[in-house]
């Protein structure tokens, strides 16, 4: 007998994995029959698992926090046992502002600190207030991106507007001149690019060299009550995970996006991200940024509680919520490593022993505890080299000035 | 009570107006999600605003009701949250709705039952509409298979179809089907008419 199993996804190319355990039978062989819905807001996916519409969702990882501290309209509390990749954002600017920025885009990929100082000053020289589109207050995008602006003085919230508009609208907001610039997951911000109308100016892996994305979001209280079907989905996915990485797969992953089930983009541009072959400029030759968007290697897919806690306080830091230890604990818990190591215990799966780690201290690939087989972590470096330790978040946002 | 419709599909936002119009509401105002729609949105300081589900820019429009300082009261989803079976339908119909802080359910419900009617009605009337269409391209399939049968085969129109329907019934399959494969062997074979 398979079970019937409604996830909500919106068209990006890191819904991959769970396009992939459909498609490829990964979950079919679990025992499930996964019908996937595809969605085109935030609010939509939101509401669609809040509600009961679909027992999961492929959901940002701060949205799922905010949800959860009833920061995000009806509050529900999600619970994510997994994590459905790493990185895969860029910011794209107008050619026009990029032209205030260090002329050679491969050093101004790879040196993010300068490149946010020179963004600072083109900032003065624009026409306007920059305006910045992200996809949503509560994006990893948006929390990356005033990250990356602050870290050069500039304030997100008065220096610049932030307007949220979906992805598949920005290339059009860009073109009709209502935005100057986009922070999103693959294949917008190449689209603008292959356009003509936006340079790349800063990836996500650089900012965080493994930054948190996207999350397979439950409400909790399906996730306890139905741990079965929760296993099999997350073994299920695992699998998909490992197949989505494999290189030999690609161009058959690019083909599968593209279609209009999925992505709906042309297959180059998808496969260009899926590679980490960035084209930064109309006709430049790509820039090969091998981590560009990670699936399941180095336990990717573990949703380290650490991990929950430094979203939640960047949106301390933001003004988004109070800080209060009680509140904290909520946003950590959204985080389940509990759930994912029951469900992958008889797999081959390397399994980290501990379940939150310094964000951030990682430099080079590194060997750590596990129960069993060889776990690398890679290196996981914030681009201006803070360490953040989940059990002093005081001290952590104390760091920031000017503290809010 | 001031009730903005944002939609793109002009047809549904029409259905929706007309029905509200007929149950008495008359301050109603219709903003594609278009451009600097926020802004026009702000001023109009709306009580209800509907929006569908499936549009894209529910994340615009939820970041305006978050930050907004032009809004003299907070706007928030839905009106009763205690009402599952209602927000239910809502969600199965396809209606968003954000409701003013303050504004009393019982005059709110009457307004999202009858978007949510209208929604349904709207979504009956495409789907037939789809029907038709589909309908009238099977029975232009069907014709075209049956006049290769009649050119190729010498047949009536009545044996044509009649053959037709027998080779459907005898490999389970649909008669436009059979027809489409009829016609592309036509085309494969340089027969075609």
């Amino acid at each position: 007998m398979t079970i019937g199993l409604r996830i909500a996804f919106l068209p990006l190319t890191d819904a991959a994995v769970l396009a992939v355990a459909h498609d490829r039978g990964f979950a079919e062989a679990e025992g499930l029959s996964l019908e996937l819905v595809r969605t085109t807001s935030w609010a939509t996916l939101r509401d669609r698992l809040v509600y009961g519409q679909v027992q999961a969702a492929h959901m940002l990882a701060p949205l799922a926090v905010a949800v959860t501290l009833g920061l995000s309209q009806q509050p529900a509390a999600l619970a994510a046992p997994y994590k459905l990749n790493v990185n895969g954002n860029m910011l794209v600017m107008a050619t026009a502002f990029a032209a205030a920025l260090a002329p050679d885009r491969i050093s101004r990929l790879a040196d993010p600190l300068g490149t946010a100082h020179d963004f600072a000053a083109a900032i003065g020289l624009w026409k306007r207030k920059p305006v910045i589109g992200v996809v949503h207050r509560f994006s990893s995008h948006a929390i990356m991106l005033r990250y990356w602006l602050a870290s050069a003085g500039v304030d997100p919230d008065r220096d610049v507007v932030l307007r949220v508009l979906p992805p598949s609208l920005t290339v059009e907001a860009m073109r009709a001149g209502e935005i100057d610039g986009f922070i999103a997951g693959e294949p917008w911000g190449s689209a603008a690019v292959d356009a003509g109308l936006a340079e790349a100016v800063a990836i996500g892996e650089r900012i965080w060299r493994r930054g948190v994305e996207k999350i397979l979001a439950f409400r909790q209280d399906w996730l306890d009550d139905n741990p079965d079907i929760v296993d099999r989905l997350l073994r299920a996915l695992q699998r998909s995970a490992a197949w989505c990485d494999d290189p030999a797969n690609r161009e058959e992953l690019a083909q599968l996006l593209s279609g209009p089930r999925y992505v709906d983009q042309p297959i180059e541009v998808i496969e260009r991200a899926l590679a980490g072959r960035i084209v930064a400029r109309l006709d430049d030759a790509p820039v090969d940024s091998p981590d560009f968007m990670l699936f399941g290697r180095e336990a990717t897919s573990f949703p380290w509680r650490s991990q929950a806690l430094w979203i939640y306080s960047q949106l301390v830091r933001w003004g988004m919520v109070a800080h209060t230890a009680d509140t904290a604990a909520r946003a950590g818990a959204v985080f389940r490593p509990d759930v994912f190591r029951r469900a992958l215990a008889d797999s081959q799966v390397p399994m980290p022993g501990a379940s939150m780690k310094l964000e951030g201290a990682v430099d080079l690939p590194l060997a750590v505890g596990s129960r069993r087989g060889e776990l690398t972590l890679g290196p996981d470096r914030f681009f201006d080299g803070r360490i953040f330790d989940p059990e002093r978040i005081d001290e952590f946002l104390a760091g920031f000035s000017p503290p809010r | 009570m001031r009730i903005v419709i944002i939609d793109d599909s002009g047809l549904r936002a029409t259905v929706l107006e007309e029905g509200l119009r007929d149950a008495g509401y008359d301050d109603i105002h219709i903003v594609p999600p278009r451009g600097a729609f926020v802004a026009r949105l702000e001023r109009m300081a709306p009580d209800v605003v509907l929006m569908d589900l499936g549009s894209p820019s529910r994340d615009t429009l939820e970041e305006m009701l978050t930050v907004s300082r032009a809004l003299a009261r907070p706007i928030a989803m839905f009106v009763d949250q205690s009402d599952d079976a209602m927000i239910g339908a809502a969600i199965d119909a396809g209606v968003s709705a954000y409701v003013v802080d303050g504004l009393r359910k019982e005059r709110v419900k009457p307004v999202l039952e009858l978007a949510v009617r209208r929604f349904n009605a709207f979504a009956k009337m495409q789907a037939d509409l789809d029907e038709a269409r589909t309908a009238l391209s099977d029975r232009k399939i069907i014709d075209r298979a049956k006049s290769i049968l009649m050119n190729q085969r010498a047949l009536s129109e009545q044996d044509a179809y009649a053959l037709l329907r027998s080779a459907a019934m005898n490999q389970g399959k649909k008669i436009v089907d059979v027809a489409q494969a009829l016609i592309t062997a036509s085309d494969l074979l340089g027969g075609g008419i």
